[in-house]
């Protein structure tokens, strides 16, 4: 790598993701840094391949085709320096290959501490894959089988209260160490176990588990019987999904010898990204990249930054999970039109097992991104319980709560505060219409009051937080320039009323000089044309139910940003509750998304 | 996307495939490298302390602890069977007996005089390992397992339910076009993996664990069924360890979806042949899929899996992998180079292909796959 930032002309950067592998090319175009060419291929984590670089190559070499410079030699290595035809001054990357998280949790008594232990990894957005116990009716060469099948990412070890003087959760160690388990993703990384017991066993406990295991100890889940303590483990778990497994993959220790700074996981340079940008405009902002087996949402308020990442809400991969979780009626009430359960059932599963597929006809397109908006929701809610006021605090709760999968405490996450929420990731930023993905975002996160709405262009936050480690002026410029579109403000009163009864007045000086006046009732949605760059004044005037952030009923002048879609009014209510009738739910969704511009009118019959 | 890449599904008629086969803890292994090995040969073994059972003697004969060891009929280290009487009392000059049965077979192994109770522990549980595949031992594992070789037709599933058996391979359909319904599963499948056919019904998978039917290949299955089928809806596909009665393997997809050609053929080929099978999926990155793998011992030079990779050429034979024509063969007419604008009003890089029906369309390259040859 050239040791003078000036120096550096040519930068490549890709991100590996679960399905798709995207390279771009950042060029030096006189004094000022510009993304000029992307390309993507398959993430080659599969048969025949399984090596992850494949999947690099064959993005890179696009971008070189496009970009008419060689970029790979023949015998695939990537070309350094540039020269006027050919290579690059830096390549970097960042990813997420890995996929989602499946673990194994294990406790002594399967109804006491391992469901404790099976909440933690619920609550940190993991699959469980299976619960061991002492008193589970197995064997333990049986659950040793299990364990080396299964193939967990990670295992959370939980039993005893502090103190007790049993040697069970010994028990449940030595089972687990007699496993050896080994990571699914070869040998480059030591299996993650967490153990959350009886703390007075933690040495015995690492004894056993040191030397085969990647092992972190965290409070007890259950240091009484009648107290749990799920958020250490949670937390524990969520930090080494991050680190240790999300980007992991096959080939990933080549892919390491090839680039020029440390691979970042993908959540972690987008979190950099919409960190600086919250830092530098003085705003609350929520990100969001939605992937092939994985979500991650990021916010920052008051200075504040959280990140989550659902580690099996996604489009590909986990597209079956987001299915699941979210169940058929919530996705179908996004859906304007009638479609066969078992068809649709179909289809999101031929998804999962051909991740890279992409939607042909409109049909698909608006069904696979009623799925997308229930992925949004539901990511956005793991987050909100996760950005507490109280993180880092033990909380304790009765075991009265412990149906209760939420954390307890206070989200930071006010939507009111709310100045920017921003979309990346394949179906956001790839939706054919902008319109698309505004409403998306609207659907998924439900923004109240005043919002910006915004996207990533093509897809490329991720390579530009890596960039901003390396090179931090390029990062910026490019950031700037190439990457961030705006769609426009969502202006989205809270309450609700009866459908159709009078909801807020507004008028808009718009650019040209004109003012438009309009009235909205309850369930309307209305489109504003307001482009790129410029601003307007409004004046709100929300009825008696409605509040705009300044109280119920209270007008509210404000300026709003335009974009690629425009202003959009939202006065379909918060919190949002769409009809379980179709009857009456269908009309409404094919008039939003007629006045929205969403899809084309023929479209919403189905 | 310039490329499309099918999972990498391998359908082959002659190659070596190798299985580790080893224990869960230390054991012994019974076999020896060279050895011939059949599916259901056990290749290691280990025992498992039996289970232990209290019998609380001085209750059951109505005596004082310390008077235990000198009522026992049997003494520590001997084997006993279910039922057999271990401590006897009499009382009244001989009158009236007490006895104490052994709960199970195995051995006694205590007695204590100060609590009255008799430890009674059962036979040792035998865990072992199977072959799994018919085949010859190329490597053994000392105190874990070994490593059986065998050479045959392999092919992959894209997805499957259930873990390893093995049976003999019977067709129930005439074509891969045929839907694999209840009429076509008969008593004479028993032991058997039935193949063939577009679809099974759950009516079908139904009835052939009622006889017995040991696995079903097939081209697609309908995820609803297979909701109704596991009890709960699957949200990642991990699967292998479901204990259903029968190996499920679907070859194409959800749906309804003619099996691939060169599959039905194969499988055609060899039938009446036993074959190993295993549902176990896990899709995700290293990624394990269910498998078929028909030994044939005396098929000359099997060759080792190599991955290879294939463009996509004018006249290349595709099947669509996504609606509207999902599953539909055909043939690669061109490549336009350039984006083209879909349905979706997305843009994506797209090939021209005629359908077996004769259709002529434009698809994203994404949504279709290359069939081998």
């Amino acid at each position: 790598m050239k040791a003078n930032p000036d120096d550096i002309k040519v930068i490549l950067a890709t991100d590996c993701g679960s399905t798709t592998t995207k390279a771009i090319l950042i060029e030096k175009k006189g004094d000022e840094y510009r993304q000029t060419f992307r390309g993507e291929a398959p993430t080659t984590v599969e048969a025949p391949f399984e090596d992850v670089t494949m999947g690099v190559l064959n993005s890179v070499s696009e971008v070189g085709e496009l970009a008419n410079r060689r970029l790979v030699t023949e015998d695939g290595q990537i070309i350094r320096p540039s020269t006027e035809t050919e290579g690059c001054d830096i390549y970097i990357s960042t990813s997420s290959a890995g996929g989602g998280l499946q673990m194994m949790v294990a406790g002594v008594v399967r109804s006491m501490t391992a469901e404790s232990a099976e909440r933690a990894a619920l609550g940190a957005g993991a699959i469980v894959m299976d619960v061991i116990a002492l008193n589970d009716k197995r064997l333990p060469h049986e659950r040793i089988e299990r364990i080396r099948n299964l193939r967990p990412d990670m295992i959370l070890i939980a039993g005893e209260t502090d103190g007790a003087k049993t040697d069970k959760v010994i028990k449940i160690t030595e089972t687990i160490g007699a496993a050896d388990p080994k990571p699914r993703l070869g040998a480059s990384y030591r299996l993650p176990v967490i153990y959350a017991g009886n703390k007075s066993r933690r040495e015995e406990v690492s004894e056993i588990l040191a030397g085969k295991t990647d092992l972190s100890i965290v409070e007890n889940l259950r240091p009484t019987l009648e107290m749990e303590v799920l958020l250490p483990a949670r937390e524990k778990i969520h930090d080494l999904f991050l680190e240790h497994v999300m980007q992991q993959a096959p080939g990933y220790g080549k892919l390491l010898q090839w680039v020029d700074a440390d691979i970042m996981p993908t959540p972690g340079a987008v979190g950099l990204i919409l960190k600086r940008v919250s830092e530098r405009l003085g705003i609350n902002a929520v990100g969001v990249d939605i992937g092939g087996a994985t979500t991650d949402v990021f916010s920052v308020f008051s200075g504040e930054f959280n990140r989550t990442v659902s580690a099996n809400l996604g489009m590909s991969y986990s597209i079956s999970n987001v299915f699941a979780e979210a169940g058929l009626p919530n996705i179908m009430r996004w859906v304007p039109f009638h479609m066969d359960e078992r068809d649709l059932r179909n289809r999101v599963k031929n998804k999962m097992i051909r991740p890279t597929t992409i939607p042909q006809s409109m049909e698909e397109l608006i069904f696979e991104q009623a799925i997308a908006k229930e992925a949004l929701r539901l990511a956005f809610i793991q987050h909100k319980s996760f950005a507490t006021r109280l993180k880092g605090v033990q909380q304790q709760r009765t075991i009265a709560d412990s149906f209760d999968q939420d954390a307890g405490a206070q989200t930071i996450v006010q939507m009111l505060e709310l100045d920017l929420l921003v979309g990346s990731g394949g179906v956001l930023s790839h939706a054919p219409r902008m319109e698309q993905t505004a409403l998306m975002l609207i659907d998924g996160f439900h923004p109240e009051g005043i919002t910006i709405l915004a996207k990533d262009s093509i897809f490329m936050m991720p390579h530009l937080g890596v960039l901003t480690q390396v090179h931090p002026k390029a990062a910026t410029e490019v950031f700037e320039k190439d990457c961030l579109i705006y769609l426009g403000t969502c202006i989205a009163p809270i309450g609700n009323t009866k459908l159709g009864k009078h909801c807020l007045d507004f008028e808009i000086d718009l650019p040209d000089g004109h003012t438009e006046k309009g009235s909205l009732n309850a369930g309307d949605m209305r489109l504003l044309p307001l482009d790129v760059g410029e601003l307007a004044k409004v004046r709100l005037n929300p009825s008696r139910s409605f509040d705009l952030g300044k109280g119920r009923g209270v007008s509210l002048e404000a300026t709003v940003q335009g974009g690629k879609a425009g202003v959009i009014f939202d006065c379909r209510g918060r919190p949002l509750e769409i009809s379980e009738d179709p009857a009456v739910r269908v009309p409404l969704l094919k008039r939003w998304m007629t006045e929205l511009n969403v899809y084309p009118t023929e479209a919403l019959e189905g | 996307m310039a490329h499309a890449y099918t999972p990498g599904l391998k359908v082959t008629e002659n190659q070596i495939v190798r299985k580790r086969r080893v224990l869960p803890l230390q054991g012994e292994l019974v076999v020896e490298k060279g050895q011939h090995v059949k599916p259901d040969t056990i290749v290691a073994r280990t025992f498992l302390p039996g289970k232990v059972t209290i019998v609380n003697v001085a209750n059951k004969l109505g005596v004082d602890q310390s008077e235990v060891p000198s009522t026992m009929l049997k003494k520590e280290g001997d084997p006993v069977k279910e039922g057999e009487i271990i401590a006897l009392s009499k009382s009244f000059f001989g009158l009236f007996k007490s006895e104490a049965e052994s709960p199970m077979d195995g051995t006694l192994e205590s007695v204590s005089g100060v609590t009255g109770q008799v430890v009674v522990r059962g036979e040792p549980e035998p865990v072992q390992v199977a072959a799994y595949l018919e085949g010859e031992v190329i490597e053994v594992l000392p105190g874990e397992g070994v490593i059986v070789e065998t050479a045959g037709a392999f092919i992959q599933g894209i997805f499957g339910i259930g873990g390893e058996t093995f049976g003999s391979i019977a067709m129930v359909t005439d074509s891969p076009r045929d839907i694999l319904g209840p009429d076509r599963v008969k008593p004479e499948h028993q032991g058997k993996i039935i193949a063939g056919g577009n679809l099974v019904t759950f009516d079908a998978l139904k009835k052939a664990i009622k006889l017995g039917v040991k696995g079903v290949v097939v081209g697609g299955f309908d995820d609803k069924d297979l909701r109704e089928f596991l009890g709960y809806d699957l949200g990642v596909a991990i699967t292998g360890h479901e204990d259903l009665g029968i190996t499920l393997i679907v070859t194409e997809g959800f749906g309804q979806i003619n099996m691939a050609p060169g599959t039905f053929n194969l499988l055609k080929t060899y039938e009446g042949y036993q074959a190993s099978i295993n549902g176990a999926t896990q899709i995700r990155a290293g990624v394990i899929r269910p498998e078929v793998i028909i030994p044939n011992l005396s098929a000359k030079k099997a060759v080792k899996p190599t991955a290879h990779i294939l463009g996509m050429k004018k006249d290349s034979p595709i099947r669509v992998i996504r609606a509207p024509y999902f599953g539909m063969l055909g043939k690669v007419i061109s490549l336009p180079p350039e984006l083209r604008r879909l349905e979706s009003e997305t843009r994506a890089r797209v090939v021209e292909v005629e359908l077996e029906n004769g259709k002529r369309c434009v698809l994203p390259r994404a949504n279709v796959e290359l069939i081998e040859e």
